[in-house]
């Protein structure tokens, strides 16, 4: 009788299961549509048309730990409209939730915030796309012309798709070459301005100073700092989803055999800046360091705790052969309006104060990309007396000098840089040894989004 | 071990409940799993079985996304990966686990106690906090066991998380986290063993490794089992720890390292439900198929050998 039961239970069970096998393997042979994923329907140039607006309606508004406080500022001074904030991570640091979360809303047909900041500033290449984009074009009927012509040359650009404006920036991260000129007048050197002297005196600094820094190829973002002001064309694109990736260019080239050279000497770290050992054994040993705006007052006064009237930035580097200086980007935020608000007028009003805004901008922790609010800032960080010198005429001009041949991408160029160039650094490799396998990395990557590599 | 719902069922269906009320207390007790389970266990699956067959348009497509996913360039690394992860992880598992557990029960009677809970508090953290906790540890400049790391010659996190540590690393995150739990089921596996059986045993001669080996170890095979099944799938579906240290140190670990992370890449990079779902049912059929195996080898649902 014990044994029965097993037994016809297990025939049960075995039955059962061969069912649901044969439902599913028919399933699986009556095949009659292509895998393919949806075709990416590129954004078309066609008309906004906006949802049915509700007048005076709440909206919602996602950002940052960093940008929450601001949206607060702007709830005190416009007290009658209705704003939910949530805090989420901001995208920062190579996180995706708002993709990810517009992906859900995008299925079940509700949700989207009205408002979103992200710190990734390539999150406008999905946003501009599919069937109803997650963006507004905000330059059709939400944002006054007037407003989006005040920003900085070429700062909507990651924003801008097929003629549409589907974004504002926040802020811009152009690269300049920082430097301690405590230590550089100490030394006795004087600041370069091309990377064939750069590279000199990161010679001369091994053989006179061993162990100080000209640099670091370790951070995710070097890629940014060197190879896009070196006019490499990792990242360019040349059409709606078509991108040309030439790593094997002699731009690309020149400057990994720079970085090689100074790397094998010993002035060019492969540590990232803001790991915890670079940070307690190497930060005071920065001579100088190409990077972002953002670097002074985040990295070198709030990590590195470099004190007052030390650090000064000075203009983006040039290789001698070329007749104009160029620089790179790394990052820099942009703000949604979402194309299902059901106020436009809030959300566009909300994006335009915490972009543009002397009163949100001109004290923010990074420069402004809106032209008049940088000017606010920048003398505001002038009154901190924190640099050496007044950033200011470095700052203006290099954010003109950004290299409009690297593209935003839907892929991120800091992760596919830093999970396949820096373990090959670490692993003792050259920079030239490894710009095939980056190649191979990116155009992979660009393929499995639907791009068209050329 | 009990015949009674055996002569019950067999008796007919009918009267069932009216014959036999606890019966209907059991289906009050097991009433909120069933529909958890059905909620979340058994409708996402179906769903995701449904996407995996079809394409964003609802049309059935056949194994056009099986195909698909495993042709692009991610699929063969990352099941390398989480191959490797797994060899190493599931032997370190099953022989640590086991050997701790036959210490505790034998040699180490008076700490048990205070050794059990030890094993078993990093298993009481939230799995995501503990993983958290080991960024830390595996910075060279900031670990508190930073000289072992530097002893290994490594003197950045960086050469800590070289491509080829990662399945070792993931393992002594995994076993940390998550073998605690293990060892007081292995203990208590043990301590069901009839006391006169190991006396027999001991009378007869047996050293404490024979008795391991011969009494204590075939006598748990079936938890054993168990736990491999179970260690299994989680193992498979390995996607916090990758994802989280690959966070840490700024990306250096490839954002599809594991199979679950490239189906997370698949439906919220690339905007494509079906082929990320192609890519779970790919994790379910192994892990059914692992489960399988297991069970049907060791007997593990025989109940008269029970």
């Amino acid at each position: 009788m014990n044994n029965d039961v097993p037994v016809s239970s297990r025939r049960q069970l075995r039955h059962a299961a061969v069912a649901v096998l044969g439902a599913v393997s028919l399933l699986g042979l009556a095949a009659c549509g292509s895998a393919d994923p949806t075709p990416a329907a590129t954004s078309s140039p066609a008309a906004f048309k906006p949802v049915a607006q509700e007048k005076g309606s709440e909206i919602t508004v996602w950002a940052d730990a960093t940008r929450v406080p601001g949206v607060q500022a702007y709830q005190k001074t416009h007290p009658d409209v209705k704003l939910k904030i949530v805090t989420y991570s901001g995208d920062a640091n190579g996180a995706n939730d708002l993709q990810t979360k517009v992906q859900l809303f995008d299925r079940t047909g509700s949700g989207w915030p009205d408002v979103a900041f992200s710190a990734n500033v390539n999150d406008g290449t999905w946003a501009s796309q599919g069937k109803t984009p997650y963006a507004a074009p905000v330059n059709q009927d939400v944002i006054p012309q007037s407003t989006l012509k005040g920003f900085a040359d070429g700062a909507l650009n990651p924003c801008t798709f097929n003629g549409n404006t589907y974004c504002v920036r926040n802020d811009l991260a152009q690269n300049v070459l920082w430097y301690n000129k405590k230590l550089m007048d100490d030394f006795g050197y004087s600041v370069p301005t091309t990377w064939e002297e750069y590279q000199a005196l990161g010679e001369k600094v091994v053989k006179e100073h061993p162990g100080y820094l000209v640099g670091t190829a370790g951070d995710a973002w070097s890629a940014e700092v060197y190879f896009w002001a070196s006019q490499c064309p990792a990242s360019t694109a040349t059409g709606a989803r078509k991108v040309k990736v030439d790593l094997r260019d002699s731009k690309c080239t020149r400057m990994a055999k720079l970085l090689d050279s100074l790397i094998a000497k010993g002035s060019v770290s492969k540590d990232t800046v803001f790991s915890a050992g670079f940070v307690k054994n190497e930060a005071s040993k920065v001579l100088m360091l190409p990077g972002p705006s953002w670097f002074g007052q985040v990295l070198f006064n709030s990590t590195f705790k470099i004190p007052k009237g030390q650090i000064a930035a000075a203009s983006p580097l040039k290789f001698e052969g070329d007749t104009k200086n160029y620089t790179g980007n790394v990052g820099g935020g942009l703000w949604f309006v979402s194309s299902h608000s059901k106020n436009l007028k809030a959300a566009s009003d909300l994006v335009t104060w915490m972009a543009t805004s002397d009163a949100y901008q001109g004290t923010a922790g990074t420069y402004p990309a809106y032209k008049k609010a940088a000017v606010t800032w920048l003398a505001n960080q002038k009154k901190t007396g924190y640099f050496a010198e007044d950033v200011s005429p470095v700052f203006m001009e290099s954010a003109e000098l950004i290299w409009p041949g690297w593209s935003a991408t839907q892929y991120s160029q800091e992760a596919i840089y830093s999970s396949t160039v820096i373990p090959a650094l670490n692993s003792g490799k050259t920079l030239t040894d490894t710009l095939d396998t980056w190649q191979t990395a990116i155009t992979d990557k660009a393929k499995s989004l639907g791009y068209t590599v050329n | 071990m009990t015949t009674h719902p055996a002569t019950e069922r067999s008796g007919g269906r009918g009267g069932r409940s009216a014959r036999n009320p606890v019966g209907r207390a059991g289906y009050v007790f097991v009433s909120g799993y069933v529909l958890l389970l059905l909620a979340f266990g058994v409708l996402p699956t179906g769903y995701a079985v449904w996407l995996a067959l079809s394409n964003s348009r609802n049309q059935l497509v056949g194994m056009g996304n099986f195909t698909r996913t495993f042709a692009d360039y991610r699929f063969g690394p990352a099941f390398l990966h989480i191959g490797l992860y797994l060899v190493v992880w599931l032997a370190s598992l099953m022989i640590l686990v086991v050997l701790l557990a036959l210490m505790l029960h034998g040699r180490m009677r008076r700490t048990s106690t205070s050794l059990r809970f030890l094993f078993y508090l990093p298993g009481a953290l939230a799995g995501v906090a503990s993983v958290l906790l080991f960024l830390i540890l595996l910075d060279p400049a900031a670990s508190p066991v930073g000289w072992l790391l530097k002893s290994f010659g490594w003197n950045t996190l960086a050469q800590v998380n070289a491509p080829g540590h990662l399945p070792v690393l993931f393992t002594i995150i995994a076993f940390w986290t998550g073998a605690g739990g293990w060892i007081v089921v292995m203990y208590g596996a043990l301590n069901s063993i009839p006391d006169e059986i190991l006396e027999a045993a001991r009378i007869d001669g047996a050293n404490t490794l024979q008795i391991a080996l011969r009494i204590q170890i075939p006598m748990i095979t079936k938890w054993i089992a168990y736990m491999l099944i179970l260690a299994f799938a989680a193992g498979t579906q390995l996607f916090v720890e990758p994802q989280l240290v690959s966070l840490a140190s700024w990306g250096m670990i490839p954002d599809s390292w594991s199979p679950n992370q490239l189906s997370y890449q698949y439906a919220f990079q690339a905007g494509d439900f079906n082929g990320a779902a192609a890519l779970s049912v790919d994790l379910l059929v192994l892990g059914l198929a692992c489960a399988a195996l297991v069970v049907f080898r060791t007997g593990l649902f025989d109940r008269d050998k029970g």
